[in-house]
């Protein structure tokens, strides 16, 4: 049974095409510019009015990614992670998807090396950013840009 | 039946720093996904992982919708003494898993 | 007018794709060279691919894991687990997933491995069969043909198979649906290629039941089939329909001698 949305990117194969390279254009930019607010938002209650810095973070994310449902994500922060000097909290960002939250890992001395990795939905080619507290109160921030085609938080295909 | 499943050695040297990969068997649902009639599927997400060594916690994550379903958490720790790593994923709906696993340090 | 395209990304992928071969006469071109055989692993990120090689990140282990212990749990009327015949799986059932589906004399015509499974739950073990794509059916094949990691697909075809075989080969380059497309035409013709974006791959079913970073889950081949069907807009078999498990074995003979991957990734 064809729903008109199918019809419609049947009748528009072409389109779909021109559509694939402006992968930017996925979602629409007043929804762009409210997810945008929220994430500065979310950082502003992590970070306060403390600057942060670029550095001493790595976030590893593939740039064109395979699937958007599953992107796998490293995060690493150079740190001697000893009781005077290291680690306290690592957070994820993404500026485009529904929430700007991702994950927050809160980590000590015990840890040996300051990182994560784990798996993240991308629902469309964005910055996706990566925060560092230090036991010493300052934050550390690195980002990653992401292409992606196959969106994740859209309507599934049918089984 | 798996509802995660843990992957770290089974002995390590005294302040040796060991990879711990775990991966928990959960939709994630993100709660913006719609049915095929156009309603709204709640969210059903974990949203705490906590790894606690010998009873004392060594790393803490808070997950949100989007971390990607079964998740993996891969991390580090210091090999301090033998004894128990306990693993707790909590999430929405009551979800509640636990794995515990035994670690000999030399 | 503006068009959704990650919302049906199958169905817009057809539809550029049948803009591109529509002049393509089908099974013009022949079959990949032996040699020049790529599993979908090598079209995948390398991230992806880590996934996949790693047992402690692949998904996939989940199910497998929820397999072995069916395998060891007793069930039905007769009260018997797999392990009560078969043993330790890693013993018994190696080997066995590479040369399904495999002719079942009983029934006159090639059984894919969930059929073989299901025929021991009703015969053997007296008990319900396990329906298609359900959790348990699932876990307990990829239990099964992850015993069978690394080692080459080894079809036998002989007189029995060979008209199942033809069958499906005929399946494989038959023009069907409304953007009127055959497996070949993408498959043979143009894998490599990329198809809005995502590299088109040879289809060979190396990994299955495979994880798909699309359904978030482990699926079967016959689910990767309908989506194909459903993706050239024509009508899919039902699940366990004979003309899949036809193509099924074509495609399994298609793959001889590469790598079974179980659980596999695949985006």
């Amino acid at each position: 049974m064809t729903t008109r949305r199918e019809f419609l990117v049947l009748a528009c194969g072409a389109a779909s095409i021109t559509a694939a390279t402006a992968v930017k254009a996925q979602i629409d930019p007043n929804q762009q510019a409210l997810r945008k607010a929220a994430m500065q938002e979310a950082l502003r209650k992590v970070v306060g009015d403390v600057p942060v810095r670029r550095g001493r973070v790595k976030l590893e994310l593939p740039p064109l990614v395979d699937n958007g449902n599953a992107v796998p994500l490293a995060v690493r922060v150079e740190s001697p992670m000893t009781s005077a000097d290291y680690v306290k909290a690592i957070h994820v960002f993404t500026e485009k998807n529904p929430l700007p939250g991702v994950v927050s890992v809160y980590l000590g001395p015990r840890a040996g090396r300051a990182g994560i990795a784990t798996r993240i939905r991308i629902a469309d080619s964005q910055t996706v950013t990566a925060i560092a507290q230090l036991s010493d109160g300052s934050f550390w921030s690195d980002s990653a840009e992401v292409v992606v085609t196959l969106s994740a938080c859209l309507e599934e295909g049918l089984i | 039946m798996a509802r995660a499943v843990v992957s770290l050695p089974a002995q390590a040297k005294r302040g040796e720093i060991i990879e711990i990969k775990t991966m928990a068997a959960h939709a994630m649902e993100t709660g913006f996904r719609r049915t095929q009639l156009g309603e709204l599927i709640p969210r059903d997400i974990i949203r705490r992982f906590v790894c606690a060594y010998n009873g004392a916690e060594i790393f803490r994550v808070d997950l949100h919708p989007a971390v990607a379903a079964n998740p993996l958490i891969a991390f580090t720790t210091v090999a301090t003494e033998s004894g128990t790593i306990a693993f707790q994923w909590v999430g929405d709906n009551g979800y509640a898993v636990t794995e515990t696993t035994s670690i000999r340090v030399e | 007018m503006s068009v959704r395209f990650g919302a049906r990304p199958c169905l817009a992928l057809a539809a550029v794709a049948c803009i591109l071969l529509d002049f393509a006469a089908a099974g013009a071109a022949a079959e990949i060279p032996l040699a020049e055989r790529r599993s979908g692993y090598d079209f995948m990120g390398r991230e992806t691919r880590m996934m996949q090689d790693d047992d402690a990140t692949n998904p996939g282990m989940l199910w497998v894991f929820d397999g072995e212990a069916l395998w060891n749990r007793k069930a039905g009327s007769a009260g018997r687990a797999c392990s009560d015949c078969h043993g330790d799986a890693r013993a018994s059932m190696k080997g066995v997933s590479a040369r399904y589906p495999a002719f079942d004399a009983a029934r006159g015509r090639p059984v894919n491995l969930e059929q073989r499974i299901n025929a021991c739950r009703t015969e053997r073990q007296k008990a319900p069969p396990l329906a298609f794509e359900s959790r348990d059916l699932l876990a307990l094949t990829a239990y099964v043909a992850r015993q069978s990691r690394g080692l080459p697909i080894d079809i036998a075809i002989d007189e029995r198979t060979r008209p199942f075989l033809d069958a499906g080969r005929e399946t494989f380059y038959r023009r069907q649906g409304q953007l009127n497309l055959a497996c070949t035409l993408c498959h043979n013709d143009n894998w490599g290629a990329k198809l809005a974006g995502n590299p088109i791959p040879q289809a060979h079913p190396t990994g299955y039941p495979l994880y798909r970073l699309e359904w978030q889950g482990l699926g079967s081949l016959q689910r990767r089939l309908r989506n194909c069907f459903v993706g050239i807009r024509a009508e899919p078999y039902a699940y366990g329909a004979p003309e899949f498990v036809d193509l099924e074995l074509y495609l399994m003979w298609r793959a001889r001698g590469m790598k079974i991957e179980t659980p596999a990734v695949r985006p």
